[in-house]
């Protein structure tokens, strides 16, 4: 009987258990992300007089853009333009390094490049907290305090583990078949990674791009450990301070928090397919 | 015939390439073209400078006293024996645990539940599960400042909402209270994550199995206990190495919303540390607090990843 039914809506895959009640939670769990958002965007559009009295959760009566014109003139383009540069470098350091890494991984079957690709696997684990004192010595004696190297070289270190696990994942999947044809046709392996391997990676190379980037766009903790002055300030930090210097002045407050989002949430406009894939295949079996 | 031939003649040129590591001998058309474990050393250099060797010195650093102005002195023992007889220490690993342990229990059976669900390939789960998705593009420092808003006892939503469930406008105040939200603020933002890792395990589970589940007659519970959970072992592990790992990590929460408050209520082992290293400037003890930190993490992950085969190098496609 539920066969046949099955078998009338070809689109439909068959089973999906749990679905009455996994379904409901899904309309609860909806309500749980988008009313905090709601209140974020309606809250940054409301005069500052009147969101202290108003009741949060209703429209702004009388909305506005001042908070976000109060926010640019405090100091936010230098705050973007400081996270852009570290988020770009970030980026470009983890691709440059990973990329060989998971090629060798998947390439070579040797016990060497097993321990290469479990070091990484292991990396995972390492919280960026156990080792901000290290860091912080290490960045200091480089001479690289309060600059923004010193917060992209850890951030991009600390992307590796993940970017590795995404490109292996990827690789593991091009048919040594393709391998074997270019083999024959005399390609070296740079050739091999240039022609066969980025190309059919890239997948999991944009996933890596857009994770490793969003790791730089939001780091809190290597920002506020390895720099001091206002003109090494990412955006984090920036909102962090926000919070002390606007005072009660939430709606400006809030309209900082959307104006750090809109950059990330461009970017996952145009790439949301690549990343959900790629994310997906980390938890794969 | 060439794939039946091909181990033995791996093994003659294996043989006589010698020594020699790389395997590009002239015959050997499976053996070539493989790139040298070489490639990977900048890689692994660069990982090694800024992960690996921190983690070290930061073992060496425990061990010594440090202001973070003059060289470290080494005091031995000193900071180990403090930390397991400090009490705020003591405390901020119970109150870790307890996060943990709430956070697990809250983020798997709702990410589990809600990947199975957006598993389904219907348009209206598309488009909910990019609408899940939007929490993780924010950073947490947005997401403890917006809920950090959210929850002012004076004008935040909590006042109008919290109500209706028997939630005190001033929960940051209250120590269970302020616990919890970390909590709940942290599955609000790594729910989507883990939402999608069951989505993709979930996805990789053979049809088959279902359908012979249906022919027999097993509901969708049945289904779901016998082949959907035991399929996504792999996954739950992953998910929860993730998500352990995650909660003993929560610090930009707790320094922006709670300041490790009310009292030490709030002062888990991460902010413990900052605290500790940066507003007091007791480094080498920051680098005992640290270690044992990291000791608990990997430990927990390596137990997880080996008692379940998840760092095994499998083909996501193998088998299938």
């Amino acid at each position: 009987m539920s066969a046949h039914s099955t078998a009338a809506r070809p689109g439909r895959r068959p089973r999906r258990l749990g679905n009455p009640v996994a379904g409901a939670g899904a309309l609860v769990w909806l309500v749980v992300v988008l009313l905090p958002l709601y209140t974020l965007l309606s809250s940054s559009l409301t005069r500052q007089d009147q969101a202290l009295s108003g009741n949060p959760l209703a429209p702004p009566a009388d909305p506005t853009l001042d908070n976000y014109g109060f926010v640019l003139d405090s100091g936010f383009l230098t705050l973007m333009g400081n996270t852009a540069v570290v988020a770009v470098a970030t980026v470009a350091l983890v691709l440059v390094f990973s990329v060989p890494v998971a090629y060798v991984a998947v390439r070579t079957r040797s016990g060497a490049s097993m321990a290469v690709f479990r070091t990484f696997l292991l990396g995972v684990a390492i919280p960026a907290q156990a080792v901000v004192v290290p860091l912080y010595m290490l960045i200091a004696e480089m001479g690289m305090y309060d600059t923004l190297l010193a917060i992209i070289l850890p951030t991009a270190a600390f992307a590796m583990p993940v970017a590795v696990l995404v490109l292996t994942s990827t690789m593991r999947d091009i048919s040594e078949e393709l391998y074997e044809a270019m083999a024959l046709d005399g390609a070296r392996p740079l050739r091999m990674l240039w022609t066969l391997t980025v190309p059919m990676s890239r997948a999991g190379i944009s996933t890596v791009v857009i994770f490793s980037a969003l790791q730089a766009w939001n780091g809190f903790l290597f920002p506020l450990i390895l720099t001091q002055s206002e003109e090494q300030r990412v955006l984090t930090l920036g909102l962090f301070n926000f919070m002390g210097q606007f005072g009660l002045n939430v709606p400006a407050l809030l309209a900082a928090v959307v104006l750090s989002v809109i950059p990330i949430f461009t970017v996952y406009l145009f790439a949301r397919r690549a990343l959900i894939n790629g994310l997906m295949g980390v938890g794969g079996k | 015939m060439t794939t039946l031939t091909t181990p033995l003649e791996k093994q003659r040129t294996g043989a006589a390439a010698g020594p020699r590591p790389r395997r590009r001998a002239a015959d050997g058309r499976r053996a070539s073209g493989r790139p040298s474990v070489a490639w990977a050393v900048p890689g692994l250099l660069f990982f090694g400078l800024f992960a690996v060797v921190p983690m070290g010195l930061a073992v060496y650093l425990s061990f010594t006293s440090w202001d973070g102005l003059t060289s470290p002195t080494p005091v031995g023992l000193d900071n180990w024996t403090r930390l397991f007889g400090d009490p705020e220490f003591l405390q901020a690993a119970r109150l870790s645990a307890l996060l943990t342990v709430v956070s697990w229990l809250f983020q798997t059976p709702v990410a589990l539940l809600l990947g199975v669900w957006a598993a389904g390939r219907q348009r209206n789960r598309a488009v909910l599960s990019a609408v899940f998705f939007l929490p993780l593009l924010l950073s947490t420092t947005a997401i403890s400042v917006l809920f950090h808003a959210l929850l002012d006892p004076n004008f935040g939503v909590v006042k109008e909402i919290g109500p209706w469930f028997g939630i005190d406008p001033n929960i940051l105040g209250t120590s269970t209270g302020a616990l919890l939200t970390v909590a709940f603020v942290g599955g609000w933002q790594f729910m989507p994550f883990h939402t999608l890792i069951y989505q993709g395990g979930m996805r990789q589970i053979p049809q088959v199995l279902y359908q012979a589940a249906a022919i027999d007659g097993a509901g969708p519970l049945r289904q779901f206990f016998s082949i959907t959970l035991p399929q996504l072992k792999n996954t739950v592990t992953t998910s929860s190495v993730l998500m352990i790992v995650g909660s003993l990590t929560y610090f930009d929460t707790v320094l922006i919303m709670t300041k490790g408050g009310p009292g030490t209520d709030t002062t888990i082992v991460p902010y413990l540390m900052y605290r500790v290293g940066f507003q007091s400037y007791d480094l080498g003890y920051a680098s005992a607090v640290a270690t044992a930190l990291v000791v608990v993490a990997t430990g927990l992950s390596l137990l997880m990843v080996r008692f379940s085969g998840f760092g095994a190098m499998r083909s996501t496609r193998e088998g299938m």
